[in-house]
């Protein structure tokens, strides 16, 4: 499984990592390794708003659909519109041009409740 | 060898049907109406009579082979509802007609409701919806209507165990619910820590499946029922396992509010293939007035079609799907009581068996007796073969590929659901072509790795299907 170090994550396979004043978030190496090859990436409208938690795309695999998750709560600046029609991006690229959404955060101290790159991987493997 | 094409075998001039002679004066089509060139394929009578058949020959299907889709409860369909299903009284009426000339069909339906009724213990039953997942949103909307009626619109939310079918979340945010996701034990069981926690006065209900899509009875079942009802939620059930419970638990004994039959899985009316389906809904006390209508009623000798008072409304054009109410109503009276026990039975024999058989080449998902069907972890360690393609060089064998990738929370599931109808020399057949390609993942994971290789097509490229599907002929 590879991890960036930079980066914060979720429970729930998404990664964060800051850009400036704004977070970059996609879903980690161990997730798309999961969902096998993605066919099809739903993402927000910019300027969109959600919660921490909320629900802001769909990502769907030959395996299954799943949810995705803000891993901050905030507004959405940019969305990866390459994803639209090389979804094979998330599978080759996951922490760079498989990146998802851009958050301009409401509460950048949400960033610290994140897991760190070792949290994440023992959530994963368990170890 | 393929099949190919009308499109391919097409042959300008040749016709396959003769218009009669006109007998009436020909009117013109208006101009912008009448197109210059319809490129259909054109080919002979006999042409299309052999091009239908051979792909009709290619068709697989539980009158050829076994069939073990796991939750799909693929079983054998009785050729008996046929022939009651062809009844020339039956068939020949119009749901428009009058409901005095309609009192055969009408008894059927009521009798119908009556048997499912007594089957799963509920208070109520309509057959309206059109099949399983067209049942549960009917549940739900039902759920819906009854929390509002009584002043409880801020019931927003449904709790949905992981293990559930992808449907229950859909149907559930197609009624304009939030869904919430409760994890699973290490049983198998709905974890009831996360579930005391979830539970409030913004739950609409729960839905289960049980047995769940394990295979696995909730053990703590009643303990669920309890703990929704007492924050004032009600108990959806997912009816598409019920082929394990027939004459042995009732789900409105055990405490559900609400459940919809899959009459194509339990009740042996066709599954695939368009069908169709047909997902009726019972009821507990409480739901009875805000069923879906019509709903066929007995005044005496009479029955008539009404409307509970709170309906929901219609859910579809008249009656629902009729021919599969006559299918199951006539599997129901051919089992009677006791025979609707022994199904439920042999279905759980025959998946215990199977289980028994597979579990020295693939471990159990979660190490218990199962009821209609079991998971199993279906990739070969050691080896880069994995579930999909055991899945694909099942049918070199001759054997449905059981579903594979469900439930989600089972890396690398294959869900397995003989059925009750397969004798034990069909599960030892298929035993041991499991057997074999386990070995062949050893030996050779390239031939499973292309699998099918008897097939008129071989290996699909699915990740090019699903990212550049093309939906029209392109000549």
């Amino acid at each position: 499984m590879k991890l960036d170090a930079n980066a914060r994550y979720t429970e729930s396979h998404e990664w964060v990592r800051l850009e400036g004043d704004a977070m970059v978030c996609g879903i980690t190496d161990h997730a798309q390794e999961e969902l096998s090859d993605v066919v099809y990436v739903e993402l927000p409208e910019v300027g969109a708003s959600f919660n921490r938690g909320d629900q802001f795309g769909v990502i769907e695999s030959v395996k299954a659909a799943s949810d995705l998750y803000m891993p901050v709560s905030g507004e959405i600046l940019a969305v990866n519109q390459e994803l639209l029609n090389s979804p094979e991006l998330v599978n080759k690229d996951p922490y760079g041009k498989g990146w998802m959404i851009k958050i301009k955060p409401s509460n950048p101290a949400e960033w610290d409740s994140l897991l760190t790159p070792e949290e994440y991987e023992k959530s994963v493997t368990g170890a | 060898m393929s099949e190919p094409l009308l499109f391919e075998i097409s042959t300008p001039g040749r016709t396959a049907f003769t218009l009669p002679q006109l007998d009436v004066p020909a009117t013109p089509l208006p101009d912008g109406y009448v197109r210059s060139e319809l490129p259909l394929p054109e080919v002979s009578e006999l042409d299309l009579v052999r091009h239908f058949t051979r792909l009709s020959q290619l068709n697989y299907c539980i009158d050829t082979n076994f069939y073990p889709l796991g939750s799909c409860t693929m079983k054998y369909n009785p050729k008996v509802n046929e022939k009651a299903a062809s009844i020339e009284g039956l068939i020949q009426v119009h749901p428009l007609q009058p409901e005095e000339t309609l009192q055969g069909s009408l008894a059927l339906m009521y009798q119908l409701q009556e048997a499912l009724k007594e089957i799963a213990g509920f208070a109520g039953v309509s057959l309206q919806p059109a099949a399983g997942a067209h049942g549960e949103l009917t549940g739900v909307l039902m759920m819906r209507a009854y929390h509002r009626s009584r002043g409880q619109a801020q019931r927003r939310k449904i709790l949905i165990p992981d293990s559930a079918h992808g449907t229950n979340p859909a149907s559930s945010a197609m009624a304009g619910f939030t869904v919430v996701q409760l994890p699973s034990d290490s049983r198998g069981n709905v974890d009831l820590v996360a579930l005391k926690q979830a539970c409030d006065d913004t739950v609409a209900g729960l839905m289960l499946t049980n047995p769940n899509t394990l295979g696995l009875f909730e053990e703590h079942v009643l303990e669920v029922c309890e703990t929704v009802h007492a924050c004032g939620g009600l108990m959806y059930g997912d009816g598409a396992n019920l082929n394990a419970l027939l004459g042995i638990a009732r789900p409105g004994d055990l405490g559900f509010d609400v459940m919809h039959f899959n009459l194509h899985k339990t009740f042996s009316t066709p599954h695939g293939g368009g069908g169709p389906g047909s997902g009726p809904v019972g009821v507990s006390e409480r739901l009875v007035p805000f069923l879906p209508g019509p709903i066929v009623a007995r005044e005496g000798d009479r029955f008539y079609l009404m409307t509970p008072e709170k309906s929901i409304g219609r859910v579809r054009s008249f009656f629902g799907n009729y021919g599969m109410f006559v299918r199951a109503y006539t599997y129901i009276r051919m089992h009677g009581p006791e025979g609707l026990r022994s199904v439920a039975e042999h279905a759980v024999l025959n998946a215990n068996y199977l289980k028994a058989l597979i579990s020295p080449h693939f471990p159990v998902a979660v190490e218990r007796t199962c009821m209609h069907e079991f998971v199993v972890k279906g990739d070969v360690p050691g080896t880069d073969v994995r579930a999909l393609d055991v899945a694909k060089r099942l049918i070199d064998y001759g054997f449905h590929p059981p579903t594979y990738y469900f439930p989600l929370i089972v890396r690398e599931a294959l869900m397995i659901e003989p059925t009750e109808t397969e004798s034990k020399r069909t599960l030892d057949a298929f035993a041991r072509a499991i057997a074999t390609i386990v070995e062949e993942a050893r030996t050779n994971p390239a031939l499973l790795h292309e699998a099918p290789h008897t097939t008129p097509v071989s290996r699909l490229d699915e990740v090019k299907a699903a990212r550049n599907p093309i939906l029209c002929y392109r000549g």
